[in-house]
């Protein structure tokens, strides 16, 4: 098996208007969305939903001066990044599966590199 | 035939004909590319050593268990096998198919990775080719065709694209990435940049896989498609180069040379895809039936070749069917050159046909038909300029020269 992170991209304007009936829709899908996983035979290892991107500081490390903070994410889109899955599957394939399952507009699916000891250096 | 050329010809056939089976054999049971690649090289150079002892009656079936073995050994010597050995399972083989290099080739066209890894990675692990020679067929910088194939390589172990043929259900989606991929390696070599004018090792293994994919799929038109349309063109192979190795338009082949088993297959085949579907391929395989089962190139049904080219652009509206659908438009008995040469024009902008020398080339020819011969020959100057081929260098040169 392999471990996979599912990056969720939306538009933040959805934040702005939605009802009590489209939250309640929305956190149905994503409880449909694990259970599709626990169906394939795949298992979901962790997740959560993001604060939206107005609420972001980043961090940047700079050489030979103080880290610096700033407001605002790392790199601005009209898509913001809301929310990440964490995701056991067999492969690529069935990871890509899944992520059209997912209830996002934009899933990057990025590979979860091994770190443990035995694990060779990321080549 | 002394016995050091004896070998030197077994060699360079099993490389021709072997490369990718034994490859994939190996990454069967190794799962890692680069380690693959290393055995059958080294399986090739133990064949240099022992077989002028005696060439093996299966030359293929003797380098796969060279290079199996060989890979085993060094996975059993590496520390890290524990983590491996999960991975030396073997799935059920699917059945009479030599599903090795199939299962190669869908891993190399995986959709995750770019088309332009999908074919550089093709070239070099279906086809053999070294990086230098992936870099000449694909008219780009080794550096960048280096780069492609690790970063291709480095994806597929990295996010773990399988190396396996995907699931009924999943092939008709996976299949048009694949066929392409065999499209643009047979066009490779059918028009091989430098000195010779076909790469028969690239257009045999696109032919090779056209089949396998048939085989795979005898249901879906598109396979079958594809295969009429590669063996029409193949069947055209004698009558396309003359006796002093100029290249010979469709326009002035000797139709009598057209090779007709070759022919005849293509034809039937391209006729059962077209009764179950009107694909591109399909549809490309119809504009080569119409060539080849016209009388004349003068006697082509252009209409219905337009017909076919209109077709293909409800769903692939790409510039080079719209320029071969202006190139067939013109040879229309009555045509209205000018109109065509407008649609010519509207196409100088599309950055895909920048470098294109058949779009100037077009050009050249409908203009020395409207007797605009400066035009012409600027428009001969221009598709010489573009084209990286010899063959039709002098060609053009001769088109010029006729002015």
């Amino acid at each position: 098996m392999a471990q996979y992170m599912f990056l969720l991209y939306d538009s933040e304007d959805w934040y702005d208007n939605q009802t009590r009936a489209e939250w309640d829709q929305a956190m149905k899908l994503h409880g449909e969305f694990a259970a599709a996983v626990e169906k394939a035979g795949a298992r979901v290892l962790g997740g959560e939903a993001l604060e939206r991107s107005s609420t972001a500081s980043t961090v940047k490390q700079r050489e030979g001066a103080e880290p610096m903070v700033t407001d605002g994410p790392f790199i601005e889109t009209k898509e913001a990044l809301g929310g990440f899955y964490l995701i056991e599957a067999r492969d690529l394939d069935q990871a890509l599966e899944l992520a059209k399952l997912c209830p996002s507009g934009n899933v990057e699916v990025r590979p979860v590199m091994a770190t443990s000891d035995e694990a060779a250096p990321p080549a | 035939m002394s016995e050091a050329v004896e070998v030197t010809r077994a060699l360079d056939r099993a490389h021709r004909e072997c490369w990718s089976t034994v490859l994939a054999s190996v990454v069967r049971v190794t799962r890692d590319l680069d380690l693959a690649e290393d055995c059958t090289q080294d399986a090739f150079v133990q064949a240099l050593r022992t077989w002028p002892d005696g060439i093996p009656g299966n030359p293929g079936g003797w380098l796969s268990t060279v290079a199996r073995r060989l890979a085993l050994d060094r996975l059993r010597r590496e520390t890290n096998l524990r983590r491996k050995l999960p991975l030396l399972v073997e799935e059920p083989g699917e059945a009479e198919l030599p599903a090795d290099p199939l299962r190669l080739v869908f891993t190399c066209c995986h959709p995750a990775l770019a088309r332009d890894s999908q074919v550089a990675l093709t070239l070099r692990l279906i086809c053999g080719l070294t990086t230098r020679e992936v870099a000449a067929v694909l008219l780009i910088g080794e550096a960048t065709a280096a780069a492609r194939i690790t970063r291709a390589k480095k994806k597929i172990a990295a996010a773990a694209i399988p190396y396996r043929i995907p699931a009924d259900r999943e092939l008709p989606a996976r299949l048009d990435v694949v066929l392409t991929v065999v499209h643009l390696v047979y066009t490779a070599g059918h028009v091989a940049a430098g000195p010779e004018l076909t790469r028969t090792d690239l257009t045999g293994r696109a032919v090779e896989l056209a089949r396998l994919l048939v085989r795979l799929m005898p249901d879906e038109p598109e396979p079958q498609a594809l295969l009429g349309l590669l063996l029409m063109t193949e069947a055209r192979g004698n009558a396309r180069v003359s006796a002093d190795g100029e290249l010979v338009l469709l326009a002035d082949q000797d139709r009598s040379r057209w090779d007709p088993q070759l022919q005849a297959e293509g034809v039937s085949r391209a006729t059962a895809a077209l009764r179950r579907g009107q694909g591109r391929f399909a549809l490309q395989a119809a504009v080569a039936g119409l060539h080849m089962t016209a009388p004349s190139w003068e006697r082509t049904d252009w209409r219905q070749v337009v017909r076919m080219y209109d077709a293909m652009l409800v769903s692939w509206p790409t510039p080079i069917v719209e320029l071969n659908r202006a190139a067939a438009h013109s040879l229309v008995p009555g045509a209205d050159l000018t109109a065509v040469l407008t649609e010519l024009d509207a196409l100088a902008d599309e950055p895909a046909l920048a470098a294109y020398a058949y779009l100037p080339a077009t050009r050249a020819d409908v203009l020395t038909r409207l007797g605009r011969r400066d035009e012409a020959a600027a428009a001969y100057h221009q598709a010489i300029q573009l084209t990286a081929n010899e063959t039709e260098r002098r060609f053009l040169t001769s088109r010029l020269n006729d002015l």
